[in-house]
């Protein structure tokens, strides 16, 4: 097929944030062939992501130069489509698709965005935190624009940061945790000085505890926000709702690959090794912890897939240091039973085949749920009613189907069948 | 400068934008009408929930994660 390769490496890596970059660091030493397989045009992952409206930190660019080895190929915009049978990605860009044979695997695929709905969420003005600021970086315009910032956890902060710096007017920013929770999380962060200076340069007295959007309201566009703040209700006229309620560890080619979860994340031992020989994890998908923890988790796995087991283990105690941290902030930004009731019976929970949660709420599980309403079938194959439905439902996250991603016929007609796993 | 043509209509902007950025710069941000006819723009903002699909060059794309190029068309998805 014309516009089909094959390439091959020692060392395939999904992923060029913070974890991604420092696994490929530390492999790099060991003169071994690396493939670097991320699907932004820009290499950076979420913390680091480029753009034109972005000064990228020294640490960002310096971790970034792994990507100019001649030992690594890094392969940008581009998607994994599917494993096939032994050691295989099947993976796809703008223009090419590509068979990849490695030995070893690093999955390094961060975490996105908990996206809660509430009425009002899919209209248009409306997006994650995260995303706002991700859109922003990514060379949106929003000067002059009415931004709120609503849901949970530390990123609320930075992305009203970006917002602002971006000529944005930020009316407020809504945490929904209570203020014994918020005092204590900052308490705590004492132990940690280089966070609390940040918590520091980010505080915003337009900073409100809990408080969270009730509904989202205006004619096919965003117009304004309707917040409880305490006992109190206000309707907010505003362009932007930004609202995210914390992140939750991007698993889906680790299930796909037949890797375990532990605790929503991918399961991983000391050495970062997953359920899977040979295949490793590293950052945010094996659990929510910054990009701190990405790093040395990043650096540990690549250490350890290149056999340098005592510099790995030389680790140990800095990475401690890091995951006591992601758990300090999973203590305190616990969401409260009132966000999860957020949704009317009217209000859509797949965006991609518009089904209702009263459609929803009668089903007992996933295959009912599909069955009855095609809920997760659509483009983004359940990645935002999934999470949603654990949360609300408790129901487990889908099963991952292939194509993992939506793909172009020719692509699936590269590999034969017995390739398919 | 670069120009990208939205629906046929010339935008002309700095380089380094996404396709999402750059809808933000037209009158409206939507990238396409939902299957009962809603209007929706990116939402997530990184890939994942499929929102900003929209037609770049004759094929499907994600505006979040494509940048823009000199002459490149793009139609919304509606
Ligand atoms: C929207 C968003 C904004 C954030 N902003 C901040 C911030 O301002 N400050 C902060 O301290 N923390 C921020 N975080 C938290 C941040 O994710 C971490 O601190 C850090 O970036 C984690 O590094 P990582 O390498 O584990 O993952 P990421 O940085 O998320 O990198 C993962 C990379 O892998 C790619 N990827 C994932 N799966 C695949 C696949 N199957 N195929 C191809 N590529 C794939 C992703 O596109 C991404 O580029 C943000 C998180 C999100 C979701
Ligand atoms: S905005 Fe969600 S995939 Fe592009």
């Amino acid at each position: 097929m014309k516009n089909h390769k094959t390439l091959s490496c020692d060392i395939a890596i999904v992923g060029a944030g913070p974890a991604g970059l420092a696994a490929a660091r530390a492999a790099s030493v060991s003169q071994r062939s690396i493939a670097v397989i991320d699907d932004n045009p820009l290499p950076g992952g979420q913390i680091w992501r480029d753009g034109p409206q972005v000064s990228q930190l020294a640490m960002a660019k310096d971790y970034r130069r792994v990507l100019s080895l001649p030992t690594v190929r890094y392969l940008p915009g581009t998607r994994i489509v599917a494993s096939l049978a032994a050691g295989a990605l099947l993976l796809e860009d703008a223009q090419t698709s590509y068979r990849l044979d490695y030995e070893q695997l690093i999955l390094c695929c961060g975490a996105q965005e908990l996206l809660l709905p509430f009425p009002g969420w899919t209209l248009p003005g409306v997006t994650g935190a995260g995303a706002l600021q991700a859109l922003i970086k990514s060379g949106a315009s929003v000067a002059g624009e009415r931004v709120l910032i609503a849901g949970s956890g530390p990123l609320l902060l930075a992305s009203a940061a970006t917002a602002r710096a971006a000529g944005a007017l930020v009316s407020g920013v809504y945490e929904q945790t209570d203020r014994y929770q918020l005092i204590n999380f900052g308490v705590g962060l004492l132990r940690w000085p280089g966070k609390l200076a940040q918590a520091f340069k980010l505080f915003s007295t337009r900073y409100r505890w809990r408080s969270h959007v009730i509904e989202a309201m205006g004619d096919r566009r965003l117009e304004a926000v309707r917040i409880r703040q305490g006992d109190a209700e206000a309707v907010i006229a505003c362009d932007r709702l930004a609202c995210g309620f914390g992140l939750v560890p991007n698993t889906v080619l680790a299930q796909h690959l037949g890797c375990s979860l532990e605790d929503n994340a991918v399961a991983v031992d000391r050495y970062q090794q997953t359920s899977q020989t040979g295949i490793y994890a590293a950052g945010e998908c094996t659990g929510v912890g910054g990009s701190e923890l990405a790093l040395v988790e990043g650096e540990v796995a690549g250490l350890a897939a290149t056999g340098k087991v005592e510099q790995a283990q030389a680790l140990f105690t800095h990475r401690a240091y890091w995951q006591r941290f992601a758990r300090h902030v999973k203590e305190h930004f616990g969401l409260r039973p009132e966000i999860r009731r957020l949704a009317r019976v009217d209000t859509l929970i797949c965006r991609c085949e518009d089904v209702a949660l009263s459609v929803l709420a009668e089903e007992q599980g996933w295959n009912a749920a599909k069955l009855q309403s095609r809920c997760g079938m659509g483009a983004c194959q359940g990645r935002i009613c999934g999470s949603i439905a654990r949360e609300l439902f408790g129901w487990s996250l889908p099963e991952p189907r292939v194509p993992l991603v939506p793909a172009r016929i020719e692509t699936l007609m590269a590999c034969s069948e017995k390739d398919m796993s | 400068m670069i120009t990208v043509y939205l629906d046929g209509q010339p935008l002309v902007m700095g380089e380094g934008l996404t396709v999402a950025a750059m809808l933000t710069l037209s009158e409206s941000s939507i990238a396409r009408l939902s299957c009962t006819g809603q209007p929706r723009a990116p939402f997530c903002g990184m890939g994942i929930c499929q929102e900003c699909r929209v037609t770049i060059d004759g094929r499907r794309q994600l505006a979040c994660q494509t940048l823009c190029q000199e002459g490149m068309h793009v139609e919304r998805t509606v």
